[in-house]
């Protein structure tokens, strides 16, 4: 008998085992929502699968007449363009303010005070001053998720900045580089993978600022339509939506991933 | 011609003393080795010299002009790790300080002059023996591999000054030895001036041309940090006019090697026909 940190599952043993918990929470919804639907008919609570696909196919079918397409469409269009646009703004701020600050003594000194101050405000305590400031558009929101993610992003910036080491830098002197030609020979390419790992971290909050920002006022978006059937307890939309979410944060993770292990194959060698 | 001079240079952080008085000149085409126990300041000597830190008094001249306030590419350095780029292959880590010269806006060379670097690089690749990893990152290479890459891509820029600190120390022995003699064979070839910090006395005596220890002569028990360290050994390992003789010895060796061969060739046409006149 060995030590149980000792035993380790095979390839698909652990395949079978991940699998296990999804399916019985799967399984225990179903019973949950026969069960409900046997004593009650017209239970919104748990609707069974065959209300969900009724849902979905009338959402993604249908052609909605204010929004001029299907509404599933237009909801995951509007959302994933907000969280785009506020992403990939913070990550260039991210980028050019972290690498600045993080290598240049002065501007650290300079900015690295109000840059912690600025990532310590709680973003969804602004809101109501963005929509005061910015209307009750896309600028507001997109800031907010700029306002949310990106002062974390440039402190990380500034960190991986910071924690290249020191003999690099004086090497890449005597080599005779001058300081711009270190930020792009050296400095960027080395945290550019971190930079995509920040993204990847901060996937989580934006959705977060996505989904507040279209709850409180929007004409559409995911999080919009969850908070708008909420009132009528349409469950069948919902659930479907949130997995849906999910999914799509699960992608944009991936695909991140993916781009960061064929952009800087150097990278995954350092941890090997 | 390579003169380096250390005027008086003392190093203080506030009252704490670390260098004091170091002077000294070293002539061209010298193997200086510093030692000295650990924490006692040879490092931060070279490191003056590489001005990544400024003497406090004194001054540093490198052929009678002051050393810039900062690096720059006439003293090249190896440090014991860290010293090369990870991001960039091995080629790409050997061709980084002639494009940075030659391209101060977008740091790289295009066409016929990548052509010649990547060419001069690969010769020098191929001289400490990493010519059949050129492609490969440094994660992807052993230690010494490093060290060699590391070497390969200061020499590139013909610095005056190679300075190496601890180069060795992170490497087995068997790696050790054989950048023992990478190192020593390149100097000599090179005709370079070479500076270095260690703490291994084999190593020191068997590369350095002078070998220079560095120590704290004085001692004050309440105040241990109002002394500095100075130089407290100053030791001429291989005397230049030993050197000078040897090679002109080696050289006298091969001309008269290589004129008994030339000799030796001549009775042997000659004593082809004597040979057929036996039969």
């Amino acid at each position: 008998m060995r030590r149980i940190v000792n035993y380790h599952p095979s390839t698909t043993a652990r395949i079978a085992l991940g699998a296990l918990p999804i399916a019985i929470a799967i399984a225990a919804y179903l019973i949950a929502s026969d069960a409900r639907l046997a004593a009650n008919p017209g239970d919104k609570i748990m609707p069974a699968i065959s209300s969900f696909y009724a849902a979905m196919a009338r959402l993604i079918g249908r052609v909605d007449p204010t929004a001029g397409q299907p509404l599933f469409w237009y909801d995951t269009w509007l959302s994933l363009a907000r969280l785009g646009a506020g992403l990939g703004i913070s990550a260039a701020i991210g980028l050019v303010l972290g690498v600045l600050i993080g290598f240049i003594p002065y501007l650290r000194a300079t900015f690295d005070p109000i840059v912690a101050a600025l990532s310590l405000i709680p973003p969804l305590a602004v809101l109501p001053i963005l929509f005061i400031a910015f209307g009750l558009g896309e600028a507001s929101k997109i800031i907010l998720i700029i306002f949310g993610v990106a002062p974390v992003m440039v402190r990380d910036m500034v960190l991986s900045v910071s924690a290249i080491p020191r003999e690099q830098i004086i090497k890449a002197q005597t080599l005779g580089a001058s300081t711009w030609q270190m930020i792009l020979d050296v400095v960027l390419p080395q945290v550019l993978p971190r930079l995509i790992d920040t993204v990847r971290l901060s996937l989580g909050a934006a959705w977060l600022f996505v989904i507040a920002a279209e709850a409180i006022t929007a004409e559409g978006g995911l999080g919009y339509r969850i908070f708008l059937v909420r009132r009528y307890l349409a469950m069948d939309v919902i659930l479907p939506y949130v997995v849906w979410i999910t999914l799509l944060a699960f992608l944009l993770d991936y695909g991140l991933r993916k781009l960061s292990a064929y952009a800087f194959p150097w990278n995954g060698l350092k941890e090997a | 011609m390579t003169e380096i001079r250390f005027e008086h240079v003392w190093k203080e952080y506030g009252a704490h003393i670390v260098l004091e008085d170091v002077d000294f000149s070293l002539a061209d085409h010298e193997f200086l080795v510093v030692i000295g126990p650990s924490g006692v300041g040879k490092t931060t000597l070279l490191r003056m010299l590489l001005a990544q830190e400024r003497p406090t008094r004194g001054r540093i001249l490198l052929d009678g002009q002051p050393i810039a306030a900062e690096p720059t590419a006439d003293r090249g350095v190896v440090f014991q790790r860290y010293s090369v780029f990870p991001h960039k292959t091995v080629l790409g880590n050997v061709m980084m300080g002639p494009q940075w010269a030659g391209s101060p806006l977008l740091g790289r060379l295009f066409g016929v002059k990548r052509k010649s670097l990547r060419d001069d690089a690969m010769a020098l690749l191929e001289r400490v023996g990493l010519a059949e990893h050129a492609d490969k990152y440094p994660a992807q290479l052993s230690g010494g591999m490093q060290q060699r890459l590391a070497i390969a891509q200061a020499l590139i820029n013909k610095p005056k000054v190679l300075l190496l600190d601890e180069p060795f120390g992170a490497l087995d022995p068997g790696s050790r030895r054989s950048m023992h003699v990478l190192v020593r064979e390149l100097w000599e070839e090179r005709a370079m001036t070479i500076v270095m910090v260690t703490h291994d006395l084999m190593e020191a005596f068997h590369l350095g041309t002078r070998v220079v220890a560095v120590d704290r002569p004085r001692k004050d028990l309440q105040a241990p940090e109002r002394f500095g360290a100075r130089i407290t050994s100053d030791f001429c390992a291989k005397p230049r006019i030993v050197r000078d003789s040897m090679k002109f010895e080696a050289a006298r060796l091969r001309a008269a090697a290589e004129k008994t061969l030339a000799e030796q060739a001549i009775p042997a046409e000659r004593a082809t026909p004597a040979a057929s006149r036996k039969d």
